[in-house]
């Protein structure tokens, strides 16, 4: 069971919360423009990293907001958490 | 090899069983290889005996970083079954239960396939439209599946509650009799037995740390236990993909999550097949030793942690004790994880990659284990003519670029 410090609502158990997969990806800057490969990267290829991965969570049963999550996948440690806005993440994408 | 046989068992019982020898060699790797196959689970392992056996190739190596069977071989709830949507993946799952059928011979091990059946339960007035369906898309490409009514149910599983006033009342499913379940060890054993009888180095504790790619072609793998060369190498790590895969500069559709399963204590025949129920994501059997065999659904985040957490778990025994009201005195024995590497379309991906000499076995995600067989039969073939089985042909990387996705996830509502 994770314990995620939301910044809003304070330690809650993972119930709470909904994985909303990697920070890291950023949708092609002029979709129409994009080949199917770079569409591919984005929409599929990961980098699934074995450690530390910074992730999007949503407090989803709480205050609802978009956090931003660093997570070691391997440890479960969880070693920061800030809200999405802040780290400068857009919440969808 | 020593042939397994009631006459060996009996000659070796009046010795005191003290003449056995052991089933494969420790073998210490050699510096060059022309195949080698990372990871010796049930894949590697069946990928390393088809070449032999199918392809001749006689210097192949099978490298594992633990022991052999140690990963999801040896963590999965065993059930093999053909009952898939498209044709694209039962053609090949039918093909990984004939081989399974006549395994036990093929290998001369006892894999204990034990064919009960499995049955898939709908909740609602929707699933009973989805799952006849499926059924009748698998009948149309002749493989068994047959619908079952409430009544049958109840005659095939007398403990699962069928009550109208039930949490999850059950208006029907449908059964593949020839589905069922072997013992996963063997399998992982058995092929190993007979890859080293065929010459195959199964060389354990030899982790991959890097694989040598120069000019797009691959020349060898670095491990803790030396360099060692190859002409052609395979990948066959499951969970740990995208981590060996970028030792190679590839990038992987992969998301690598913990899938748990669990047993209880020992009890008396009470559940003759599988019983899955995609609604609340449980299934279960019974082993042949009276555990109940418990499953469900996967973590829902990414985790290389071989060990699952409380909220899935939690999940599958609420799911399970609402359809077996019975179960709820059951003592949980055991439970344990494996890593899974989940693809976008719940497909796996096989075959070659944009490294020359370099294949893929990966994305088997939560139900690897049925497709041991073919999946090894199929590589091997791709792996000695540099082509892609036509089995495994809808299966290749590049399905996600061209957008020919075989989305079983959407199709069944079940992961592969």
């Amino acid at each position: 069971m994770l314990r995620i410090h939301c910044p809003w609502c304070g330690a809650r158990d993972e119930d709470e919360f909904s994985y909303g997969g990697p920070a890291q990806r950023r949708r092609p800057a002029d979709p129409a423009q994009a080949s199917d490969a770079a569409w591919a990267e984005h929409l599929f290829t990961r980098d699934n990293a074995r450690g530390v991965a910074l992730e999007r969570w949503r407090h989803t049963f709480g205050c609802r907001q978009w956090l931003l999550c660093e997570r070691n996948t391997q440890s479960h440690e969880i070693t920061r958490v800030e809200p999405l806005a802040a780290a400068g993440v857009r919440p969808a994408a | 090899m020593q042939r397994y046989s009631f006459w060996s068992l009996a000659r070796h019982a009046l010795r005191g069983h003290r003449t056995w020898q052991p089933a494969w060699r420790d073998a210490q790797p050699k510096d060059a290889y022309e195949v080698v196959i990372v990871g010796g689970g049930g894949h590697g392992l069946a990928t390393a005996y088809y070449l032999a056996r199918n392809h001749g190739v006689r210097r192949i190596a099978v490298l594992e970083a633990g022991w052999l069977g140690g990963g999801n071989t040896g963590r999965n709830t065993t059930v093999i079954r053909s009952n898939y949507f498209y044709p694209a993946s039962t053609n090949f799952f039918e093909r990984s239960l004939q081989l399974y059928e006549g395994l036990g011979k093929a290998l001369n091990f006892n894999v204990m396939l034990s064919q009960r059946g499995v049955l898939t339960l709908a909740h609602t007035p929707h699933q009973m439209d989805m799952l006849t369906r499926w059924a009748t898309s698998i009948r149309m490409q002749s493989i068994d599946a047959e619908m079952m009514s409430v009544p049958q149910i109840r005659e095939y599983v007398p403990l699962l509650d069928t009550s109208a006033s039930a949490r999850h009342p059950i208006l029907g499913g449908f059964i593949q009799r020839r589905a069922g379940v072997a013992r996963h060890d063997a399998v992982a054993w058995g092929y190993a037995r007979a890859a080293d009888d065929l010459g195959v180095d199964l060389v354990q504790n030899c982790e991959v740390l890097d694989i040598d790619v120069a000019g797009g072609q691959v020349r060898g793998v670095l491990t803790s236990r030396g360099k060692i060369g190859a002409e052609k190498v395979a990948l066959a790590v499951a969970g740990h993909s995208s981590v060996v895969a970028r030792m190679a500069g590839l990038r992987l559709p992969i998301v690598s999550t913990t899938l748990q399963a669990m047993v209880s204590e020992p009890v008396k025949p009470i559940l003759d097949g599988i019983l899955i129920s995609p609604t609340v994501h449980a299934y279960v059997s019974q082993s042949d030793r009276g555990e109940i065999l418990i499953g469900g659904r996967a973590d829902g985040y990414p985790s290389y942690a071989q060990r699952g957490t409380l909220p899935a778990l939690q999940d599958t025994v609420n799911a399970l004790v609402n359809l077996f009201p019975a179960f709820s005195r059951l003592k949980l024995m055991r439970q344990w994880a494996g890593v899974v590497d989940v693809t976008p379309d719940s497909s796996p991906v096989i075959g070659k990659t944009p490294v020359q000499g370099l294949y893929l076995s990966a994305g088997w995600g939560t139900g690897g284990f049925k497709a041991i067989p073919a999946g090894g039969e199929t590589l091997a073939s791709t792996i000695a003519h540099d082509r892609p089985h036509p089995l495994i042909e809808p299966f290749g990387l590049d399905r996600f670029v061209t957008g020919h996705l075989v989305d079983e996830g959407a199709a069944a509502g079940v992961d592969h």
